[in-house]
C-alpha cells in the first residue's frame, strides 16, 4: 500500500472537533500527523511536524485562525489549508481566502462535508 | 431585524446544528421572554459574549445526561467533565457564528466561557431582555438564551 501523500495538521480550540476531524478523515491520502490548541502551538508543531494540509478554527484564543493561516502561507506558500469555522458571514470567508486559505467549510458539518472539503484540497474529487 | 426575525435565525441555527453534528432533529419550543428572574441554567452552559453593532449574550444550557448523548452521536467515547464542557461551549460558539450569516461580521463573538452547575450566573447586560428558545432532543430539554442589545 502506498504511503499517504498528504499529511494533516487541525488546529481547533475544542477537543471534541479535534478529534472528530482526526476520526472523520477517510481518505487513504492523508494521514494525521498533529493537532493544535490555538494558532501559536500550530505554528510550533509546523516546524517540527512539516504537514502539507491544515485544518483551521478561527475563533481561538492566543492567536487566532485567521492571523495563523497568513503567517503558515508566507513560511510555506504550498500549504493547503482548509479553515472550519462557525462564522458563516460571506466577508469571514473572503478575509480567509485572501489571507492564503484554499477553502473554507462551515460548522456544524456532517462527515461526508468535511471529507468532500479534504477531497477537493487535495485535488481528488 | 424584527424581535420574531432575530429569534428565527436563532432557531433555524439549532435545527441546523443537530441535524449536521449528531444528525437527529431537534424540536425547538414557543420562544418566550424570561420576565422577572434571569433564566435558570442546566448543569452545563456555554456562553459567548457579543460585541460590535450588537452587544450581549448567547447561552446554551443543557443537562450533562444530554451532552453525553451527543458525544457518543458523534463518535466520542470520554465523556469527561471536560469534554463535556468544550462541547456545551462549541455548541454556543457554533450557534453564535451562524448567526452572523444574518447579523453580518459585526455581530463579533468572544471564544466560549462555560459555567457547570445549575447554581450559576450569567453576566447579563444591565438593561436585556434574555429570549429562551426551548429546545427538546430525543427526551432531553435544552435552552438556548439570547440576551442582545
Amino acid at each position: 500500500m502506498d504511503a499517504p501523500l498528504h499529511r494533516l495538521l487541525v488546529v481547533d480550540d475544542s477537543n471534541v472537533i479535534r478529534k472528530r476531524i482526526e476520526r472523520a478523515n477517510e481518505l487513504p491520502e492523508i494521514e494525521f500527523v498533529g493537532a493544535a490548541r490555538n494558532g501559536r502551538e500550530a505554528l510550533e508543531l509546523h516546524a517540527a511536524l512539516r504537514p502539507t494540509l491544515v485544518t483551521m478554527d478561527l475563533t481561538m484564543p492566543e492567536m487566532d485562525g485567521a492571523e495563523c493561516v497568513a503567517e503558515l502561507v508566507q513560511r510555506d506558500p504550498q500549504i493547503r489549508i482548509l479553515v472550519i469555522s462557525a462564522l458563516a458571514d460571506k466577508l469571514t470567508a473572503i478575509d480567509a481566502l485572501e489571507k492564503g486559505a484554499s477553502g473554507f467549510l462551515c460548522k456544524p458539518f456532517t462527515d461526508r462535508q468535511l471529507n468532500d472539503a479534504l477531497r477537493k484540497l487535495i485535488g481528488a474529487d | 431585524m424584527t424581535l420574531e426575525a432575530e429569534v428565527g435565525v436563532f432557531v433555524t441555527g439549532v435545527l441546523h446544528y443537530f441535524g449536521s453534528t449528531v444528525q437527529q432533529a431537534a424540536q425547538c419550543g414557543t420562544p418566550h421572554l424570561a420576565l422577572g428572574e434571569h433564566p435558570e441554567i442546566s448543569d452545563y452552559t456555554g456562553v459567548i459574549q457579543i460585541s460590535g453593532k450588537r452587544t450581549g449574550l448567547v447561552a446554551f444550557t443543557a443537562p450533562k445526561s444530554m451532552l453525553s448523548v451527543m458525544l457518543m452521536r458523534m463518535q466520542e467515547t470520554d465523556m469527561s467533565h471536560e469534554n463535556l464542557c468544550d462541547l456545551v461551549g462549541e455548541i454556543a460558539n457554533t450557534l453564535s457564528g451562524n448567526a452572523r450569516r444574518d447579523f453580518g461580521h459585526l455581530f463579533q463573538i468572544s471564544v466560549p466561557a462555560v459555567v457547570s452547575g445549575r447554581g450559576g450566573t450569567l453576566d447579563y447586560p444591565a438593561h436585556g431582555r434574555p429570549i429562551v428558545i426551548p429546545i427538546e432532543w430525543r427526551n432531553y430539554h435544552a435552552r438556548l438564551i439570547v440576551c442582545l442589545q
